[in-house]
């Protein structure tokens, strides 16, 4: 990378496009997508559902290698699943056989350095872990399983597994789709509060608005499938934001202005 | 009726159920006058269980073990196969048809062709309870490892797990409420083939008593086998049934369990 430029964008996909194969049936989900991530800069994809939004996570994660075009992360080439990612998605995915506090720590067992620690340093992560979940309001829930949880704290723990390992990048796919308004933006309080003192780079896919606008930095808005970047928008309003940022005639703007791109879409 | 009788007369009826097929059968043997050698009366099986009370049990402890030999080898290649072919695509597209297929043979085919292979007695048996056994095992801890949330997948593979690490942390978990649930019906297979290869090529053994018994025209002998393989069936499903609770609590969810 040469000087001058700025920092290079630590997540940079250039022209990519992904078609899916099932048999003879081919779904182009997204068409060349192009847009790049600084260090600690939290975005979010909104757009209609089936529009690719959960392909263009699994691209930049490597998980799906892209049909053409190339996603680069810390100026390498994705070709295989990279690490030290951490994953939330609507549905919690905990192990209903482990408590909470082993749910949380399952990125641990498998993330180095951690992985060759665990055994030793045990008892300091558990302390982690549960620190962790006191900082999402769940402190002493670290016994109980994950189904004796009701949805929200499934979710809360759900996060707290995805940040364990401090990843420098994390992935937010609908994480709070499945939750009640008051819960949800009980949540977007202490998602801002976990990117304010981590400052990991993340990428929300979302399909509310608001919720977009109260997270990012910059908002992508996505066109219906085949799937691509209509337009990119920068939030400009100082954090940390609350619910009563919400309210603001500005916030309410670009909110209104995402909508009306949208409602584009479905013309 | 208080909630406590209510609960009281639950658990007992199966008992009453069980006395009052017993009554009836004893009276319609008398009112309708039928012979001994066609349908003995029950008081008269239990009166021959308890005269020959240590031929039965030695049969019955023979067929135990043939069967129980059988069930564990079976867990443990149903295990291992199972595995093999929930994580491989590969093992899976190349064993699964070969598996369907044996499956269809009936049972009862092979136990002349082991006689031939290994004679007659408690090998035949124990291969017998393996091979009928084995199938629903294979395929329940092949379905839970297939079943393994896409997200979940995700997330490890994200972390960086291997394919092994895949496997022991969520796979084989989560194949374990399927491999229980399958003990159930696995070991009452296991015990019909057993108790099938010992009328088929036995020397010993409950099927073998009822056989020879029946060659005899003993009927209240061989219906005191029936008795006792249907006490030692429900004792080795109950048996399964509460390891089954016990291991799997958080597939219960906890709920069922007091
Ligand atoms: N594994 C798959 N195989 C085939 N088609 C898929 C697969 N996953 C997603 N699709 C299709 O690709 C499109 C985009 O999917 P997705 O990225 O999940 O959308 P979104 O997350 O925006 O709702 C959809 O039309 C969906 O039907
Ligand atoms: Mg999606």
């Amino acid at each position: 990378m040469t000087a001058g430029t700025g920092e290079p964008p630590l997540v940079d996909l250039r022209q990519v496009s992904l078609t899916y194969r099932l048999g003879k049936e081919e779904t182009l989900a997204l068409a060349d997508a192009t847009l790049g991530i600084t260090r600690g800069e939290f975005i979010a994809v909104v757009g209609p559902s089936g529009c690719g939004k959960s392909t263009l996570m699994k691209l930049v994660t490597g998980l799906l290698p892209p049909t053409s075009g190339e996603v680069r992360v810390r100026g390498e080439k994705v070709v295989r699943p990279i690490r030290g990612v951490g994953m939330a998605f609507q549905n919690p995915t905990l192990m209903p056989w482990r408590t909470t506090r082993d749910n949380i720590l399952l990125p641990l067992e498998i993330v180095e350095p951690h992985k060759h620690q665990f055994r030793r340093r045990r008892a300091e992560y558990a302390a982690r872990a549960d620190s962790l979940l006191a900082s999402v309001g769940l402190g002493g829930f670290g016994d109980k399983y994950p189904w004796q949880l009701s949805g929200g704290m499934q979710q809360r723990s759900n996060l707290c597994r995805a940040l364990i390992h401090e990843p420098e990048i994390m992935m937010l796919d609908e994480p709070f789709g499945a939750l009640d308004a008051f819960t949800r933006e009980e949540l977007w309080g202490i998602m801002q509060q976990l990117w304010l003192e981590r400052r990991f780079t993340a990428v929300l896919v979302t399909h509310d608005l608001r919720e977009a606008v109260y997270l990012a930095d910059t908002v992508y808005v996505m066109s219906r499938r085949p799937g691509r970047i209509v337009m990119a928008k920068a939030v400009d309003i100082p954090r940390p934001r609350t619910l009563e940022t919400t309210f603001e005639p500005h916030f309410v703007d670009i909110v209104h202005e995402l909508r009306e791109r949208i409602h584009q879409e479905h013309a | 009726m208080t909630a406590g009788a209510e609960r009281a007369l639950r658990i007992a009826m199966p008992w009453l159920a069980m006395a009052v097929f017993l009554i009836v059968w004893e009276l319609a043997c008398i009112v309708f006058d039928i012979a001994e050698i066609i349908l003995p009366r029950p008081s008269r099986v239990f009166e021959v269980m308890v005269l020959r009370w240590d031929i039965l049990i030695d049969f019955c402890l023979q067929t135990l073990w043939t069967t129980a030999a059988g069930f564990l080898l079976a867990i443990a290649g149903g295990l291992v196969l199972g595995l093999a072919i929930g994580a491989s695509p590969f093992v899976y597209s190349g064993l699964y048809p070969l598996l369907i297929a044996f499956n269809a043979i009936p049972k009862v085919a092979i136990v002349p062709i082991l006689m031939i292979w290994v004679g007659v007695g408690a090998t035949p048996a124990v291969i017998t309870a393996f091979v009928i056994s084995f199938f629903p095992i294979v395929v329940n801890v092949a379905t839970g490892l297939a079943t393994i949330e896409p997200e979940m997948r995700d997330v490890l593979r994200s972390l960086g797990a291997t394919r092994r690490e895949i496997l022991t942390k969520v796979g084989i978990p989560r194949a374990m409420p399927y491999l229980f649930a399958s003990l159930k019906v696995a070991i009452t297979l296991a015990f019909i083939g057993s108790v099938i290869s010992e009328t088929v090529g036995g020397n010993r053994g409950v099927g073998f008593l009822m056989l020879s018994a029946g060659a005899r025209n003993d009927a209240p002998t061989t219906f005191a086998g029936l008795f006792a393989i249907a006490v030692m069936g429900v004792l080795m499903y109950a048996l399964c049934a509460l390891v089954e609770k016990r291991m799997t609590r958080w597939a219960f969810r906890g709920e069922l369990i007091a």
